[in-house]
């Protein structure tokens, strides 16, 4: 069982989370993204084997998206912070 | 290589089974090769026997991180069926489906391919609309179904809640009657004793920890035992088609996630078929062994551990005992997880790539086994010819970016949804 530290709620169960994917990616601009920027960020995916920084949404608690650090080899935790936090840690 | 057979067997036990010739050779590497398949499981290795049986090219290396058969051949719940609506899918599916009729006879090797039927359960009026209609699709494209009603369904597995106060109420299912299991190390093992059989060499301990490209071209791999030259590389890793494609330098549409399975103490003969709701999501079937096989979703998050969590192993748990009390009563033996790597519609990738020489064939999410012998089958075809079969040219690893996407369950690009 995962334990993911939420910025506003404490330590909580994975159980109380809903997973919402790679946190690295930047959505293009509405008027300015050409189809290759966009096919981009729908579509590919760095997918590393190591640290991974990914968003979850607190969903049965305060509902806000939290920004994991999770280590994907090892499922081990390494930081947590708000969305828009610049996250330290795990060698990448 | 010795041909298996009644009459092997019985010289064979005139000297206590001592005098067995190896399946397989386990050679050095060669300085170079023609074409260099990374990932000896099921797929790499029978890409590698049909190069040979179909193409004539047996200068054939295949590169294993670790030993024939770990990865996902061996962690599947070995179910084999082609019950798909869309045409591509279809079309595809019923080719392996047909491949996996011959396969034992092929290979001189018992699969153990048993068509015991798989029944895809209805829960509600659409879903019995849905159903007939896919069924419908799957007849005009050759293949077989057949829509059971719930007594239909009750009949074929009478441990079933069928019942009014289920709590997943059961309102038919849609059976294909050739679909059903193999033993999914014999599959491996088969192929890679017809492979070897045709010159080709299978190393194990061997992990590819980079792809040289050279003008736009691949030129070799370094491993864990040196360079070896290549004139094609081609890809059949499963989960790691992400981490392996990284080393040629491209990204792909596919995120790698954890899938657990579980067995629970063998019993009697108690459910001669294979029972699937995607509702609740979950499928369950009986080994040869007796041990009930369940599998449901994924752990939902990115993972390259060949482990999950217990929320998921309690979901499918929960999810079979609903739809079938009496097991309640077993003990689980053992969980394990594989690494999927879940595509961005749910539909495999077996493709050229933006580098001359260099496939990829992967993308599997939860159904590469039963997919075995038919991705084997076209992948040999693509990297012999440098052109897709006229199988696999849907599953192109352009569609993401031309708008034309497999997505069976109509969930979009969300890897974990499909």
């Amino acid at each position: 069982m995962l334990e993911i530290k939420c910025p506003w709620c404490g330590a909580r169960t994975q159980t109380e989370f809903t997973y919402a994917g790679d946190a690295t990616l930047d959505r293009p601009d509405a008027e300015t993204g050409s189809e290759e920027d966009w096919y981009e960020y729908v579509y590919l995916r760095d997918n590393p084997r190591g640290a991974h920084d990914e968003l979850w949404q607190h969903s049965a608690g305060c509902r806000r998206y939290v920004k994991v650090r999770r280590d994907v080899t090892t499922h081990e935790i390494i930081a947590t912070g708000a969305p828009g936090a610049k996250l330290d840690g795990g060698g990448s | 290589m010795t041909k298996y057979s009644i009459f092997s067997l019985a010289r064979n036990a005139l000297t206590e089974h001592r005098n067995w010739t190896e399946a397989w050779r386990s050679p050095d590497p060669k300085p170079a090769y023609d074409v260099i398949i990374i990932g000896a499981g099921g797929h790499g290795l029978g890409t590698a026997y049909y190069l040979a049986r179909n193409h004539g090219i047996t200068n054939v290396a295949v590169l294993e991180k670790g030993y024939l058969g770990g990865g996902n051949t061996g962690r599947n719940t070995t179910i084999v069926r082609a019950n798909y609506l869309l045409e591509g899918n279809e079309h595809f599916y019923e080719h392996s489906l047909k491949l996996w009729e011959g396969m034992s006879q092929d290979l001189n090797f018992n699969v153990m391919f048993s068509q015991r039927g798989v029944i895809n359960l209805a829960h509600s009026d659409p879903q019995v609309d849905a159903f007939q209609r896919r069924g419908n699709a799957m007849i005009l494209n050759g293949s077989d179904a057949v829509f059971l009603n719930r007594a239909e369904v009750q009949a074929r597995a009478p441990l079933l809640d069928c019942s009014d106060g289920a709590r997943y109420p059961i309102k038919g299912g849609l059976l294909q009657p050739r679909a059903g299991t193999a033993r999914h190390d014999a599959v491996a093992w088969g192929y890679a004793r017809a492979a070897d059989a045709a010159g080709v060499d299978i190393i194990q301990n061997c992990e590819v920890t980079g792809i040289d490209i050279e003008g736009g071209r691949v030129t070799s791999v370094q491993t864990t035992r040196g360079a070896i030259k290549a004139g094609k590389v081609g890809t059949a890793v499963a989960g790691h088609t992400g981490h392996v494609a990284a080393m040629a330098g491209l990204r792909l549409p596919i995120e790698s996630h954890v899938l657990q399975a579980m067995v629970s103490e063998p019993v009697k003969p108690c459910l001669d078929t294979v029972i699937t709701s995607g509702a609740v999501h979950c499928y369950i079937s009986q080994s040869d062994k007796g041990e009930l096989v369940m599998g449901g979703d994924l752990d939902f998050y990115n993972s390259y551990a060949q482990r999950g969590n217990f929320p998921s192993i309690e979901d499918v748990v929960a999810s079979v005992i609903s739809m079938f009390p009496a097991f309640g009563r077993l003990r689980l033996m053992r969980t394990w997880g594989g690494v999927m790597d879940m595509s961005m519609d749910g539909s495999p990738i077996i493709s050229k790539t933006p580098i001359d020489g260099f496939y990829v064939n992967g993308g599997w999410c939860y159904g590469g086994f039963k997919a075995t012998p038919g991705s084997a089958w076209v992948y040999a075809h693509t990297i012999a010819e440098d052109r897709p079969h006229a199988l696999n040219e849907c599953f192109h690893l352009s569609r993401f970016a031309r708008g034309y996407t497999i997505d069976e369950h109509g969930s979009g690009p969300t890897p974990g949804a499909h």
